[in-house]
């Protein structure tokens, strides 16, 4: 399931929901983004998050359907939120579950890897010196490039 | 076609979204660039450096090669950072 919006989530419930009455789920793997306080060595007020909407949801449905189409995964949940947020408020939510921790714990990082390079969201972050868009880095690329497969 | 900019393409061009209607020797998104440049400060200051300007083309990621015609939605944006 894919979700974006503006609202909080409660992480405590999505991840509940991802085996909630599937006796067949020997794991959930569930990684959550939160505004930084710090970043670039000043203070941040608040970080807004743009999005391209039709596109972000396009691009979130691809990313879970191959994370599904690799891992013997029974659910999946993406949530991103977008508009105005503080330090300590969560930004993301990736999860799965499967039958094995390794599915798990590789879906969960392939869905953060890939949406990280590919779902159209841009931050602007606010500080004393104002606003500053964020760009993108190098490592995150490299993240993604990991979980390209081989052609032969 | 309609165009939509995102990020600090848009802070630079002052315009979220507009419909335009190029000449017909655009043809690919490199091509559109180049047209919208000509279009004043603000477009030349957003594509001054096209190395850090990704494209959509109907809400699909796509190089700067990829056709466009008339009924499609072009998108500018720097490197998506999500997450």
């Amino acid at each position: 399931m894919i979700r974006v919006q503006r609202e909080d989530f409660d992480y405590g419930k999505e991840v509940a929901a991802l085996s909630d009455g599937n006796t067949g789920v020997g794991g959930v793997c569930a990684f959550s983004g939160l505004v930084r306080e710090m970043a670039a060595g000043s203070e941040i007020k608040s970080m807004t998050l743009e999005h391209y909407p039709g596109m972000t949801e396009k691009a979130l449905a691809e990313i879970e359907a191959e994370a599904l189409r690799r891992w013997p995964l029974e659910k999946t949940l993406i949530i991103h939120r977008y508009g105005r947020l503080e330090p300590g408020d969560q930004i993301v939510l990736v999860a799965a579950s499967s039958a094995h921790r390794d599915a798990a714990f590789d879906a969960c990082r392939f869905l953060i890897d890939w949406l990280k390079t590919k779902a159209p969201f841009w931050k602007l972050e606010e500080s004393d010196q104002g606003g500053q868009w964020v760009d993108a880095k190098d490592s995150d690329n490299t993240a993604h490039d990991r979980w390209l497969e081989k052609k032969d | 076609m309609k165009i939509l900019y995102f990020s600090w393409v848009r802070d630079r061009i002052g315009v979220g979204s507009e419909e335009l209607n190029p000449p017909e020797s655009v043809t690919n998104v490199e091509g559109l660039v180049d047209w919208l440049k000509a279009r004043g400060e603000g477009y030349q200051k957003a594509f001054d450096d096209v190395t850090i300007i990704r494209a959509a083309v109907n809400q699909e990621h796509v190089k700067f090669n990829h056709i466009v015609g008339q009924n499609d939605e072009i998108a500018f944006f720097p490197p998506v950072t999500g997450g």
